[in-house]
């Protein structure tokens, strides 16, 4: 095991052997991070898988053609322009066949990833047989040599991602309205053709520069797993852009540390393991859609329609039982609050304890019956007013209200605006009894046992 | 060119592969998750080093079933993060078998101490040697056969497959067409989908010991689209992606010996050409069709333009 000092050494880029895997690996993860936020909202994130199998035949040709005209086949600016040329050509074809056939995406990028690789796959088999050829330098692009990257790596990958850094902010603004609406877009005379067309080389850039270092298959999960796990933190896009960067990044930098104390685990797969673990944690406790935030929000919305439930309930037994005026406040037997609704005994006992403590409700009696305290009772009324207000707005705009349906019964003001309530009140006032505040149910009420 | 029994051989294992991938296929290219044949040919490494530590031997049945289970949690674990995250199903996808392939790297890699496992094998598999492992001597109108284990093994997966679907073909219908009524007409569709997903796994992982992931990849995908282009009946299409799939084995193969020697190379991988054979098929369909294709909406746009 390494010690301490080794650790220190390596993770802050001291050591030297280390230094340029890793400020490499940095460099790579924000620029794929970011560019895979932008792939996600677009729902293109295997584009990523379909882009780096569509690179192998070109590595191949280049590697062919180099060698054909008496170069050296393994210079990388050859290679990786050959896999951007196949890269492009790929993407070409994806969105040839899914504009003009009836094929959907998916289907699209499958059928372009399996024939390209294929391609790509005969190539390698015919390099193999030529003099010149062991293939092996052409393997690495497949499964990644992180821990081998050479200086002249190290330039190629800085000019790329500075150049798709300085093009992404120069067009953010265009980007961001391609992601949330592209209809918008073109209908504002943007072209959106094009801007699109300019997003896959901008990715295709990214993808082909890191073939080289994570491989052909790794580099799929830097262009997918930083931007998911940013989304469960934020609405934004700058914000998710920015951290997803960050975890792309922070991915990078802790997968080829961790590979150099480890030199026999390869760093591509360390450092997608390290972002599947940032993508889990941030599942489930990213602050915006982790799947704990939301479990929460559920529970406490569950509590509230609970509360809201048990006041109406209380209210409407109340109501059934007057003969005349104001409503006097009584006991109420437990067993017939429960007979209001469908719910069970636990979850009714819940709700009433938590209505005790907010003061709604006075201490359970002996023989088991619940009473409104004074302010419980103005609550319920409260309540009780609002939902028949919504129920009549139902009844009588129904053909307007379905985009309205789903809201609180608090909210009857916020929502409908003032004139509105006033004309449904006055709807209401038909029925309304005297002496009371609230208005009769537009509906009969079944009366509970 | 000469052509030898083994050819012969390797085009009815090739065919056989295909028929199997692409009758499957069908129904994912329906559901729109045509990715999930790549997604599970990278990731079944985990299951293939770990029933390969576990047994210390490459005893293909215990690979077979480490790889067939860890394709289905690829399909299952897809689902749960679409479902409980809220991502989107493609990022799922992504996600999941990059993890599990990285895994597989890194226990391969720690399995190496013990028997060489080579990565590259096991994504590539060699289709050309299939025919030397004969386990069947059967003799049929007085020819000596000599069936290689390969043959045996797809040929029970074809077999499989299409039993699979004879014997589902309403419920896969419906669960492919519209998911939604066929719940509301009792079908469980989410049984229906692992079904599918097991049967995805468990051809995918014969097919690539025998013949390689690419053949497989490809197989699952474009000739179930080509046939896609062809008709909007479902058993035609299954019939015709079949059709596709042989003819793209035969030609595959056919241009692996001839193609190479046009440019001075003695031959090349058939899987890959295979895959190519397929693409070009496929791209004939598209531009070809009869009403899907793009010639086809060509001409009527022009026709309706001139009137």
């Amino acid at each position: 095991m390494p010690d301490f000092a080794d650790i220190w050494y390596v993770l802050f880029l001291r050591d030297y052997n280390t230094r340029l895997v890793v400020i490499c690996t940095i460099l790579l993860g924000c620029a794929c991070g970011l560019m895979g936020g932008f792939l996600l909202l677009r729902k293109r994130s295997l584009m990523g898988d379909m882009l780096s199998h569509a690179t192998l035949p070109g590595v191949g040709l280049a590697f062919m053609l180099a060698v054909s005209l008496g170069g050296n086949g393994k210079s990388l600016p050859i290679l990786l322009m050959g896999a951007a040329f196949s890269g492009v050509l790929g993407c070409w074809a994806v969105l040839c066949i899914r504009n003009h056939t009836r094929i959907k995406d998916d289907a699209a990028m499958g059928i372009v990833l399996s024939v390209f690789f294929g391609a790509g796959v005969a190539v390698l088999g015919l390099i193999q047989t030529m003099p010149e050829g062991s293939a092996a330098g052409l393997e690495s692009f497949i499964y990644g040599k992180t821990a081998s990257m050479v200086a002249s790596d190290f330039q190629i990958l800085v000019i790329v991602t500075i150049s798709v850094l300085i093009c992404s902010l120069l067009l953010f603004k265009e980007f961001r309205l391609l992601c949330f609406d592209e209809a918008f877009a073109a209908a504002l005379g943007w072209p959106v053709k094009f801007l699109d067309v300019l997003l896959l080389a901008l990715v295709t850039a990214v993808t082909v520069a890191g073939l080289q270092a994570v491989g052909l298959i790794l580099i799929i999960a830097f262009l997918i797993t930083p931007a998911a796990a940013a989304r469960f933190w934020t609405n934004q896009l700058d914000r998710m852009l920015l951290l997803s960067a960050l975890i792309g990044g922070a991915s990078g930098w802790l997968g080829a540390s961790l590979s150099a104390f480890f030199p026999r685990l390869p760093a591509g797969a360390l450092i997608v393991l390290v972002a599947a673990v940032c993508f889990v944690i941030s599942m489930l406790i990213g602050t915006e859609r982790g799947v704990l935030v939301r479990y929460l929000h559920q529970v406490q919305l569950k509590g509230r329609i609970g509360r809201q439930h048990l006041l109406r309930a209380l209210y409407e037994i109340l109501e059934g039982g007057r003969s005349q005026g104001e409503l006097a406040l009584r006991p109420v037997p437990f067993r017939q609050i429960r007979g209001r609704r469908t719910w069970s005994d636990a979850h009714l006992r819940d709700y009433i304890r938590r209505a005790y403590h907010e003061g709604l409700v006075e201490a359970p009696t002996k023989d088991d019956s619940i009473q409104l305290t004074v302010a419980g009772l103005a609550e319920a009324a409260h309540l009780t007013r609002n939902h028949r207000l919504w129920e009549l707005y139902l009844i009588e705009y129904a053909d307007v209200a379905t985009s309205r349906v789903d809201r609180d019964a608090d909210m009857v003001e916020h929502v409908l605006g003032e004139k509105m309530v006033a004309q449904l009140e006055s709807k209401l006032q038909t029925y309304r009894s005297a002496g009371s505040l609230v208005p009769e149910s537009p509906h009969p009420i079944i009366p509970g046992d | 060119m000469t052509w030898y029994a083994i050819d012969t051989w390797i085009v009815v294992v090739g065919a056989l592969a295909a028929t199997a991938s692409a009758l499957l296929g069908n129904f994912l290219v329906l559901r729109k998750m045509s990715m999930m044949g790549d997604a599970i040919s990278h990731a079944v490494l985990p299951g293939l080093a770990i029933a390969f530590l576990v047994t210390e031997a490459r005893a293909s049945l215990t690979m077979f079933i480490g790889a067939a289970i860890v394709g289905v949690l690829t399909a299952v674990f897809t689902q749960w993060i679409s479902r409980f995250g809220k991502v989107d199903e493609g990022a799922s996808m992504g996600i999941v078998f990059t993890s599990l392939f990285a895994l597989g790297l890194l226990l391969i890699v720690q399995a190496a101490d013990h028997v060489d496992l080579d990565p590259g094998c096991v994504l590539y598999g060699a289709i050309e040697l299939t025919p030397l492992d004969v386990v069947w001597r059967p003799k049929l109108f007085g020819f000596d056969l000599e069936v290689p284990r390969a043959a045996l093994v797809l040929g029970g997966v074809t077999l499989l497959n299409l039993t699979f679907i004879i014997g589902f073909f309403k419920e896969l219908r419906i669960t492919s067409f519209d998911a939604e009524l066929a719940t509301t007409m009792g079908i469980h569709s989410n049984w229906m989908h692992y079904l599918l997903m097991t049967l995805v796994a468990v051809t995918s992982v014969a097919a690539f010991e025998a013949v390689g992931s690419i053949i497989v990849i490809a197989m699952l995908i474009v000739p179930a689209a080509t046939a896609h282009l062809l008709t909007d009946r479902l058993w035609v299409m299954l019939l015709l992606s079949a059709v596709f799939a042989v003819a793209s084995a035969l030609l595959g193969h056919l241009s692996a010996l001839v193609v190479p020697s046009w440019f001075g190379f003695a031959d090349t991988s058939t899987s890959g050409m295979m895959a190519v054979a397929a693409g070009l098929l496929f791209l004939l369909t598209m531009l070809g069709a009869p009403r899907y294709g793009v010639l086809a909406k060509y001409f009527r746009k022009a026709e309706s333009v001139g009137v």
